[in-house]
């Protein structure tokens, strides 16, 4: 132990870290089987024997809240897994087939970009573009079409959600699949030639199965990942008019939790969706394991 | 592929639209922040008449970043953000060297476990409740700290540097562990040294995530004076949103509306600017993440 002191000194400031924020806030959960009184602090709300059981998960369930919530969250993911997740390795395997070096890195430092832009200036862009004299109105009115309300429609909320992600995702979300492509073996493809693949056939049957660990690794992922709806970006864009498409668990815990103070019953909610995201990794881990023997562990 | 294989018609269709398919993506990335910018140096009645299409400025003017100068609000951001980035990226650098070269050293016993511990985080949370509960109970609340230290370190990051770290040569360090130089020594004197290009990797991921971090002011402060850059131009976007549904006749309105976006650009322009120069820095470092997963 001795001779590994400064290891250990090194390490007590970074495993403080992880404790005070990250573990504690876990022990911290058990407000979810009490009445979190203000006359308290925190720790004797932790400690103290007023436990309410599943009181709060129960008034969740039963609340017509709940359908709603879980709901819009399950969808906002699942059109993610749909449309979101493929597009980057679209557009991977797609400046994959460009040959002019120059035209594929620009297109590749442009579409960079807007993973950089804060969230705040993305929503205020998606704000004025779909308002009612934003360009896209301006082409659906040119087109001869009526103006939509794209923020105050429920029925639009989740397409503005996706397609901005798409946007500000799709050529950050690309390098990892080009840094893989750029690993396959280039006998693969003139064996491939030599059988006659074109290069449709080459895609399908080199291109593809080289890249699927990557993909059923982020796939993993993504799916450990299913229940959280970044809060921020469904904040910046709702409004009341447009709750009922777009008040996902995270954003409705939001407003019970630290607008309305009611601590108890918001981490309860934050619990079940915890719970629910970790069954959908461990499984999504398993299963995968199971049929393709890639895993995350 | 370097092969030289005969195009056939179809793959010669395939190529031209595979190359206007990726212009078009191209246009549509670039053209919001053209927009933006060419709106900003606009007249406002002008930019109201666009329907959202400016390419250049019209009735070229530089009353709005006039208006920016003179806002209280935007100097305060301005000068809070700095301040986060600055302290923040600093604080996240320290614990992300010290935690990645600890947790790189696998002979040390415990370290595994360690690993393991901080792992785990990335897949469950305590929740945004019990996480502000316990912050506001150390203090952490409605003053600086508290949009710093509970986000000192990301597991994600830590993995990156703990990477690099990694691959170093043992050689290196075995001279130096004869020489008689404990960890702290060759942590940053062999170390450190080599690893300036992925401390910057880290650093810029760290930064940019202060700049454009909203959440966490939201959250805990409430104190206008300590409000970053992001929640003043969120205020500033939503006070336009709601005032655009009034009548916009007087010519100070309009040049409030056009304010949105004199601000937009001067709160992405820093962004943008060390943008190009970083790109293929930030791109190394998602492969090195990438490696470890």
């Amino acid at each position: 132990m001795a001779q590994h002191r400064y290891v250990y000194l090194m390490l007590l400031p970074v495993m403080l870290y992880y404790l005070i924020f990250h573990y504690f806030p876990m022990v911290g959960v058990l407000i979810a089987f009490k009445d979190y009184s203000i006359r308290y602090t925190f720790w004797e709300n932790i400690f103290n024997d007023s436990w309410v059981g599943l009181k709060h998960f129960q008034a969740y369930f039963q609340s017509f809240y709940f359908a709603r919530t879980f709901g819009n969250t399950l969808i906002i993911n699942l059109y993610g897994l749909i449309f979101t997740f493929p597009a980057p390795i679209i557009l991977a395997l797609l400046l994959n087939e460009v040959r002019g070096m120059r035209f594929k890195k620009a297109v590749q430092s442009i579409t960079y970009l807007p993973h950089f832009i804060s969230m705040v200036v993305i929503a205020g862009l998606v704000i004025d573009f779909t308002s009612s004299d934003g360009l896209i109105n301006t082409i659906i009115e040119a087109l001869g079409g009526e103006s939509i309300q794209f923020l105050v429609q429920p029925e639009w909320f989740r397409t503005v959600y996706i397609l901005s992600a798409i946007w500000q995702e799709i050529g950050w979300g690309s390098i990892i699949y080009l840094a893989a492509l750029a690993g396959v073996d280039a006998q693969l493809y003139e064996a491939a030639v030599i059988d006659g693949a074109g290069r449709w056939k080459q895609t399908l049957h080199v291109t593809l199965p080289s890249i699927a660990p990557t993909i059923i690794i982020l796939l993993i992922m993504k799916i450990g990942q299913m229940m959280n709806v970044g809060v921020e970006k469904i904040l910046l864009l709702y409004q009341p008019t447009t709750y009922e498409t777009a008040d996902v668990i995270s954003s409705y815990v939001y407003r019970r939790g630290l607008l309305e103070s009611e601590y108890s019953f918001s981490t309860a909610v934050d619990l079940f969706n915890s719970i629910v995201n970790f069954i959908l990794l461990v499984s999504a881990n398993k299963i995968s394991k199971m049929l393709t023997e890639t895993s995350l562990w | 592929m370097g092969m030289v294989v005969k195009r056939t018609p179809g793959q010669k269709v395939f190529d031209v639209g595979n190359h206007i398919f990726l212009l078009f993506l191209v246009v549509i990335t670039l053209y919001p922040c053209v927009y933006v910018l060419a709106a900003s140096f606009s007249d406002p009645n002008e930019v109201m008449r666009s329907g959202g299409m400016l390419l250049w400025p019209k009735d070229f003017q530089t009353e709005t970043y006039g208006l920016v100068l003179q806002n209280r609000m935007i100097f305060v951001g301005y000068k809070n953000t700095l301040f986060y980035v600055v302290v923040g990226t600093a604080i996240n650098l320290i614990l992300t060297i010290l935690g990645a070269y600890g947790l790189s050293r696998k002979n040390v016993p415990g370290v595994g476990v360690m690993m393991l511990l901080i792992t785990f985080t990335m897949f469950f949370r305590g929740g945004m409740v019990p996480e502000f509960l316990i912050n506001r109970s150390l203090g952490l609340y409605d003053n600086r700290w508290a949009v710093i230290l509970p986000y000192a370190m990301s597991v994600y990051n830590l993995i990156i540097m703990r990477t690099f770290f990694a691959n170093i040569p043992a050689s290196l360090e075995e001279s130096a562990k004869i020489d008689g130089a404990n960890d702290f020594v060759i942590l940053f004197k062999i170390f450190v040294p080599l690893a300036v290009p992925s401390i910057a990797v880290v650093g810029l991921y760290y930064g940019v995530g202060h700049w454009n971090s909203y959440m966490r002011a939201l959250i805990y402060l409430r104190d206008r004076e300590l409000f970053p850059l992001q929640v003043v131009l969120r205020e500033i976007l939503l006070q336009n949103q709601n005032e655009a549904l009034q009548s916009a006749t007087d010519t100070s309105f309009a040049y409030a509306e056009n304010l949105k976006y004199a601000t937009i650009v001067v709160s992405t322009v820093p962004i943008l600017c060390v943008y190009p120069f970083l790109q293929r820095f930030f791109v190394k470092g998602v492969m090195i993440g990438a490696v470890k997963g």
